[in-house]
């Protein structure tokens, strides 16, 4: 951002809004927005409580099952859909639809299913971030340099090798964006899957401070969740961009 | 016109032994009735250097593709050493248009991969795609990635891996197609001098006529729509004389203009 010529820091767009927060908070115009300094103060509280660890660790605990799993099968489904066309006629299509419909409404249905705990976290996630890291995984498998291939094969890889060594390793910058989405989108499905389940982890929390109005705690919990997603998701951009050079010179 | 030995200059060598590539009757029709290859023929002489040239299209790099094992022919066979070739084979290593290098990879990885994936261990490859890494001129680039390096630089590395896996046979489709002109006459110097170390039998693809009357023992000359062999030549420049006196002399002119009549023909027709 430029202003008059200027270079303004990132950071200053946070402090501008951080700041219009907290006036609003102290004019007390809505009861829903506390001023943020005491959002801040309750966010240590929030986090020293036992419900608050106890409800991040199941959080996490579904999260990085969920998420291990959409990797196992998003890679694998997105390998097999990149080298084989009838794969990819069969399966593309139904990925597409999952990974565009709104798949909240089925968490109900596997609640139902399922029952109230774990497994049904796991699912969701599973569930919310599965397809996107497929479809990104099968695009860069397509986009695998044809004449690597041929070196690979020129030089007697066997398939494994040539898929494993080589165009999965080419298809990388594609699989890291695939992997940063998911991440994201993963992080909404144990977020919306708990807000509807409402009896475990974050969801339980959220359910609890928002009836009994206690809004610092609410908007304190909201900012650790954003503050966890944004850094995931930054660390797997750093890693894309690590290898983004040889995105542009293949 | 047509007549091949009618057009050879020097004698083929006194050697009884069969042609180290031996490539008979061969066609190849792509999926929907394109026809690349219309029954083509010709022998490659051990230890020598033989192009392929003709004008773009007429399948000079799905023939050199067909003898590295890459792409199936439709009919007709390649020999190598007699024996009918299947699929890529560690007696051929391929140089490629636009390098196949592995950008994550460093210049000696890279130069490295063809004996990686045979299994050589780590120190024992290094070694040798280090030596080589020196002869083709990129000694103290062992390090750096290929996007840090210049067209002709990365062409070199292409070829330090081609010759790390020792092969008898080096394929190369049109190596110095995107390397700078400047450039490209000091690589096909340093081509010339590396192969008469290393004894290899070459096939070479290349559209530019110069460039295949300076650097080859036999030209195999093909023309289009379907290809096939118009001719097959023997330049035999004497390289004695250094390039610069090559590039000038009657004989080497002589070729050029010989080459190039003959593919005018086609491309008149």
């Amino acid at each position: 951002m430029e202003l008059r010529g200027r270079r303004v820091p990132m950071v200053f767009s946070l402090v501008v809004w951080c700041a219009l927060w907290e006036i609003v908070g102290r004019l007390e115009l809505i009861s829903l927005i506390p001023p943020l300094s005491e959002c801040l103060r309750a966010m240590s509280e929030v986090v020293s409580s036992p419900t608050f660890v106890e409800a991040a660790s199941i959080t996490l605990q579904a999260f990085l099952i969920g998420m291990a799993l959409s990797f196992t099968f998003g890679i694998g489904m997105g390998i097999l859909m990149g080298i084989n066309r009838s794969v990819a006629s069969v399966m593309g299509m139904w990925v597409n639809i999952f990974e565009s419909s709104p798949l909240t409404a089925v968490v109900p249905a596997l609640m139902a299913l399922l029952g109230f705990g774990l497994p049904t976290m796991i699912v969701t996630v599973f569930l919310f971030s599965v397809w996107v890291i497929a479809l990104d995984t099968q695009v860069g498998v397509e986009r695998a340099n044809p004449s690597l291939v041929e070196m690979g094969r020129s030089f007697g890889a066997s398939r494994r090798v040539l898929y494993g060594r080589i165009v999965l390793r080419d298809a990388l910058p594609e699989l890291l964006a695939g992997i940063r989405l998911g991440l994201i989108r993963g992080m909404k499905g144990v977020v919306i899957g708990q807000l509807l389940i409402a009896v475990i982890g974050v969801g339980y929390l959220f359910e609890l401070y928002s009836r009994n109005f206690l809004m610092p705690q609410f908007w304190a919990l909201l900012i650790v969740l954003f503050g966890f997603a944004f850094l995931a998701s930054e660390a797997v951009a750093h890693v894309e961009r690590k290898v983004s050079f040889y995105a542009s010179s293949r | 016109m047509t007549e091949s030995t009618s057009m050879t200059s020097s004698p083929r060598p006194e050697t009884a032994a069969p042609p180290a590539v031996r490539v008979a009757e061969l066609t190849k029709e792509f999926p929907g009735g394109v026809q690349a290859l219309g029954g083509i023929s010709f022998d490659v002489p051990g230890g020598e250097l033989t192009s392929i040239i003709g004008p773009s299209g007429c399948g000079k790099t799905t023939t050199l593709k067909i003898i590295a094992g890459l792409i199936d022919a439709t009919s007709g066979r390649v020999e190598v050493d007699g024996a009918p070739v299947t699929g890529p084979g560690p007696d051929r290593a391929f140089v490629f248009q636009d390098f196949a290098l592995m950008p994550w990879a460093t210049v000696l990885r890279n130069a490295a991969f063809g004996l990686e994936l045979r299994g050589m261990r780590k120190a024992e490859r290094e070694q040798v795609a280090r030596e080589y890494v020196a002869k083709v001129g990129l000694a103290g680039f062992e390090d750096a990635y290929p996007h840090q390096l210049s067209g002709g630089m990365r062409q070199r590395v292409g070829l330090a891996r081609a010759l790390a896996v020792d092969a008898d046979i080096l394929l190369m489709d049109e190596p110095f197609a995107s390397v700078d002109e400047q450039i490209r006459r000091k690589f096909q110097e340093d081509l010339l001098r590396l192969l008469s170390e290393e004894k290899k039998t070459v096939i070479f693809v290349t559209h530019s006529i110069e460039e295949a009357v300076y650097v080859s023992d036999q030209v195999v000359i093909l023309t289009r729509g379907p290809s096939r062999v118009s001719n097959v030549v023997r330049p035999g420049v004497d390289h004695s004389g250094g390039s610069d006196a090559i590039r000038r002399s009657p004989e080497y002119l002589d070729w050029v203009e010989r080459i190039w009549a003959e593919l005018r023909d086609y491309l008149e027709e």
